[in-house]
Formats: C-alpha cells, structure tokens, sequence
C-alpha cells in the first residue's frame, strides 16, 4: 500500500516537472516569437510596437520610475522627473522638469529609446513630433499598480520578474490588511483624511481611500463626492470620526478651527501625520504600496479608540 | 478734513438735489432686509437637509448648537463683513481713480497676498528656516501683510499717489512681478499647490467669531474716514484741476483714502481669500439702483457687498452640498454675468 502511494507520487512529480518544463519551454519560446514584434497598448488607447527592449529611458512620473527601478532595471533610467526621488539612485540623474512643464531639449538631447508618462497629450505630441517614442500610463488608482508593473515588465522584457513583484505586493498587502482587520475587532474605526486644509479630504475613490479601505477603516467622505472632494467643515464636524489623517503642522491648529475644538478625535488628539518620505508611499500608486499601508496601517491601531 | 469742508460746501446743493430721500432710505431698507433674510437662511443651509437643520432650530443638542452657533453664523455674518469691506474698497477705488472698472485689487493687492500665502505655506517646510517667521503669522496674517507691502510697492514705485497714471502702471507691474514670483515658488513646492489654489479662489469655510471681530473692527475704522472724505470725492470726480481748485489737498485725500483701501482689502483677502468681482459689482449695482453721490455710494457698496457675499457664500454650500464649491468662483460667476448684462443694457441704450 505504502510502496504504491510512493509510486503514484514519484510518477505525479514527475508529470508535474515535465508540465512545468513544457510550460517553461512554451512561454519561452512564445516570448521569444513576441519579442520579434511585441505590441503593447497604453493608456491613451495607443498600440505599440516594441522590436527589442528599449535600454534608454526618460521616465515624468514618480510611481512610473519606482517601478522600473523595483523592476531592477534602474540602470536604463537616463533622467526623471524632477519630483522622484526612489531610490536614492534616481537622485543623482537629470532632472528632466515636471510632466507639464517638461524639457523637451534635455530629453531630445538623451536619446532615449522610451520615454514613460502619465496621460498628458500635449506633451506626449511634442515628443512624438520630435521621434521620440513616448507610452502613457494612468497612474491614480490601487489597480493601476499591478498593471502598470505587468506592462512596462512586458515593454522592458522583465515579464517574470514582474509577475514576482506583484505577487509580492498582493501577499504584503494581504497580510496587512487582514492583521489590520482583525485590530479592529470588527468595530471599523471611521477616518477622516485631510489632503489640504480648504479643507480637501481623500475619499474613497482616491488612492489613499482605497488604501484606507482595505485597512478596513470607514472614510466619513462617500464615494459619490469624488476623489478628492472640497468639503463644508461641517461636514467634519458632524460625521466625528475616531482618527484624523492629516499634516503635523495643521493637526497642531485643528482646535483653532470653529467648532471643531468639540471633536472626539481633536479633544484626544487622534491624529496621524506623516513624514514627507513616507507620505510619498501613501500618495504614489507605485511598488511601495505595502510601505504604505504599513504606515497607514500602524498608526490607524495606535490611534483607534 | 476739516480744512477742506467749508470750500466744498457750495458743492452739496446740485450733487444732493438729484437725490429723493425716499427711495435711498427704501433701497437701505431693501439691503438690510436681504442681509436679515440671507443670515437666517444661512442657519438652515449647510451640509444637512432643511428638515434637520429645524429640527437642530428647536431641539439642538450639543453638536448641533456648535455647528449652528459656532460655524454657521459666525461664517456667513464674516462674510457679510468681508463682502463689505470688499465694496467700500471697490467705491474707493472707482472713485479716487474715476474710473468704473478699478476694483480693489488694482494696486497689486492680490498678487501681494498670494505671494504671502505661498511664502507662509512654504515655511510649513522645516528645510527652508530662514521663513520661519511667515510661519508663524499663519496664511491669515501673511495674506493681510503680503496685500499691503505690495500696495506699498505700488506708492513707492509711482513715486507717491499723484500720478493716476502711473499708480495703475505700477499696480500692474506690482501684480505681475509678486505673481511670478509666486508661481516660481509654487513650481519649487508642487505640494502646496492645492492649498494656494483654494486661498486664489476664496475659501469663507474658516470664519469663526474671532474673524468676524476682527472684520467688524476693520470696517468700522475704514467705513469712517471713507464716509468722511466722501466729500473730496465728489469733489475730485469734477476732475482733478476742479477739485484743487476748490481748495482740496488731493495728496492727503488720496493717501488717506488709498490707506482705508489697503486696509480694507487687505483684511477682507487674509479672512476669505481672493475673491473676486464682489468689489468691481457692488459699487456698481448702487449706482445702476439709485443715483447717488459718494457718501451714499460709500455706505451703500459696504452693504451691496456683504448680501453678496453671503448670497455667493450660501450659494457655494448649497449647490453640491455636502462638499462646496470655492465661493470666489461662485461671485466671478454672478459678477461676471451681472457685468454682461449691465453692457447688454447700455448698448441697447444707446
């Protein structure tokens, strides 16, 4: 009996090996024919073409050049954007200038294979014009993260190692989510986050709301009011929620605000406030998203009534 | 001020004659009982339905008193005060300038403040130590003192207040240099952009009781001289060689009247933010409602600017409550097609 369960194992392993060796031998050669002529669509709708990997790239986003360098391939970056700033290494490159106000010169001058930007058309024409090729990307929302690493993995011929770094966030994101749940005892603590002191408030159709909603917070913001909605303090007031994202420097003068003196969250000073380098992994929907919640996540426990 | 009455006094039998009693006294009782409406109004409206807010009239609980005592009403009674003082600035102006498009903001105020705000927001940011101190005023303080360095500015580069001409010139030149530097700063620090662009648009979210002291002291010590040097200004809108020859001493006239206006939009600017139109339209909608001279355009721009504002400041809460819209979009809105229509008027006039 043993000995024939022994067997029937031995002979599935090896049924699974030869499976995973044809599976590995397919794809490889199914990327092999594609890197012939791999086409790839963007963000503005566009198809394009890639014959080889392109080795020389101009990243204007932020969570677009923490992806390429998660994706270890830092090295092909010739400049950036002047906001990104991970890792360390992308510091010391050109700074090309911002999306809307990039410098086309600089960019012309790098020769670069790929230049990678959000959706901004004008900008994207010019370059265009100038024969450079350009592939737009949205980056705004939680879902845009696994995408855009899966297509520019797919445009720089790191399809595998791009398939690893999703699989890591999905597993981190996943642990944090249910650890925080699980905090909370299923009572969800309400939040509310201030984005600027007008007051704008993330809600949950933001990025940070979407974040703050797998931590299993309640956002006091509905979805219908938008992304980042300008809000009525009162309405503040009114819904009284348990914590208070919002910056050190404005939590200190929240209690100044009319009326706002009487909130729970303001009377116990259930604040949380973040250093601007973190704060960059709550904002930015690129490879540090766990970073983030892990932020998100640490203080929502400490502060939680 | 006293010198120069006795030589103007042959002046108020033609320009008061032109006035009915009545109808001034009737147009006066007209704005208050708008004001009135607007600020009961004012208690109802907000992020709750019409039925709460009663039901918050008659059995309010501890939340509900704060948000009706402590944020509504001191909200909307600022920016009645705010609006004001944006129309006296805005009479002021027309009439030192004599010119019916001058607006508060014509001397670099604006572009003062912002630059202010900007520096203010940036100092929030421990690497830059050096504006410490814009940190401390608060975007408040720092708009109020960025409006008026910028006027001064103004004065000093036209080389006094004589010069119309040259006022204007450098109130733009004003504008457009402290705007440049402002956006340089602001392509520095992306970050703070929201926040400037919110302060840019007017934002009455913050008025509390304090506010509206302070707004109420302002107007108060503006409204006076205003109504006092009323005279000079009829006297001046004969013409500047006129008005000299009546015995008036234009410098003191125009630096005392160009200080209450300084003071008026700088205080209304630090409050509420820039907005826009409410001191271009008040004036304005005086003068097309009834004629008048200018203590009575003085008085009535005050109180045509603050229903204004209140109006655009419930306005901004009511329509896609419960978020809001900034309330200086809402007044370049209604003052942008009052304008139009006042235009259509005239033309088909003539």
């Amino acid at each position: 009996m043993a000995i024939v369960d022994v067997r029937a194992n031995a002979s599935r392993v090896a049924a699974l090996r030869l499976a995973t060796i044809c599976v590995v031998v397919w794809g490889s050669l199914a990327h092999a024919t594609l890197a012939q002529a791999d086409v790839v669509r963007d963000d503005l709708g566009r198809e394009l073409r890639f014959d080889h990997p392109p080795l020389r790239l101009i990243s204007l986003l932020p969570s677009i050049t923490e992806t390429i360098c998660a994706l270890d391939a830092c090295s092909r970056l010739l400049a950036t954007d002047r906001y990104s700033n991970w890792p360390r290494q992308v510091q010391s490159l050109p700074k090309a200038g911002g999306l809307d106000d990039a410098e086309i010169e600089l960019i012309v001058r790098l020769k670069p294979d790929l230049v990678l930007l959000s959706r901004s058309q004008r900008i994207t024409d010019r370059l265009e014009d100038l024969g450079i090729k350009t592939f737009a990307l949205e980056s705004d929302r939680y879902s845009d993260i696994a995408h855009n690493i899966q297509v520019i993995g797919e445009i720089l011929g790191l399809d595998a190692r791009a398939q690893d770094l999703n699989a890591t966030i999905a597993a981190s994101v996943q642990v944090l989510a249910t650890t925080a749940r699980a905090a909370h005892h299923g009572a969800a603590p309400s939040v509310y986050f201030e984005v600027d002191s007008a007051p704008y408030a993330a809600g949950p159709e933001s990025f940070i709301g979407e974040l703050l909603a797998r931590l299993g917070a309640r956002n006091i913001v509905s979805a219908d009011l938008g992304a980042f909605p300008k809000l009525n303090p009162e309405y503040v007031v009114r819904h009284d929620p348990d914590v208070i994202f919002v910056s050190s420097d404005e939590a200190q003068q929240l209690a100044a605000r009319p009326g706002w003196s009487g909130m729970r969250a303001v009377r116990e000073g259930r604040f949380c406030s973040f250093p601007p380098d973190v704060v960059d992994t709550i904002v930015r929907p690129g490879p540090r998203v766990a970073e983030g919640m892990r932020a998100l996540a640490a203080c929502l426990e400490r502060e939680s009534p | 001020m006293s010198a120069l009455r006795p030589s103007i006094v042959e002046l108020e039998l033609p320009l008061f004659a032109a006035n009915t009693g009545w109808r001034l006294a009737a147009w006066l009782a007209a704005c208050l009982a708008v004001t009135l409406l607007l600020t009961a109004s004012s208690l109802l409206i907000g992020t709750s339905s019409l039925e709460t807010s009663f039901g918050w009239l008659l059995n309010p609980d501890a939340q509900s008193s704060v948000i009706l005592w402590q944020i509504r009403l001191p909200r909307t009674v600022g920016a009645w005060f705010a609006g004001a003082l944006l129309g006296l600035a805005g009479a002021i102006a027309q009439g030192v300038f004599r010119n019916p498009l001058a607006e508060p903001y014509l001397l670099g105020s604006a572009s003062g403040a912002a630059l202010g705000v900007t520096l203010s927001l940036l100092a929030a940011d421990a690497s830059l130590g050096g504006l410490a101190w814009a940190g401390k005023l608060g975007v408040t303080g720092a708009a109020c003192i960025g409006a008026c360095a910028a006027i001064a500015l103004t004065i000093l580069l036209s080389r006094g207040v004589l010069a119309t001409a040259s006022l204007l010139l450098a109130g733009i030149v004003v504008a457009f240099l402290l705007s440049a530097v402002t956006s340089l700063l602001l392509l520095s620090k992306p970050d703070v952009w929201r926040a400037m662009q919110a302060f840019l648009l007017g934002n009455t979210g913050f008025l509390s009781w304090s506010s509206v002291g302070l707004l109420g002291i302002v107007f108060v010590v503006c409204l006076a001289p205003a109504v006092l040097l009323s005279r000079g200004l009829d006297a001046l809108s004969l013409g500047e060689d006129t008005a000299r020859s009546l015995g008036l001493s234009l410098p003191m006239l125009r630096l005392t009247l160009l200080g209450v206006l300084s003071l008026a939009t700088a205080t209304a600017v630090g409050q509420v933010g820039i907005v826009g139109f409410v001191g271009l339209v008040a004036p304005h909608l005086v003068r097309e409602t009834v004629s008048v001279n200018h203590r009575q355009l003085l008085i009535g721009a005050p109180l045509c600017g603050g229903a204004l504002l209140q109006a655009a400041d419930l306005v901004s809460r009511w329509i896609v409550h419960p978020a809001e819209l900034p309330v200086g979009a809402v007044t370049a809105v209604v003052g942008g097609i009052y304008l139009v229509l006042l235009l259509w008027r005239r033309n088909r006039h003539e």
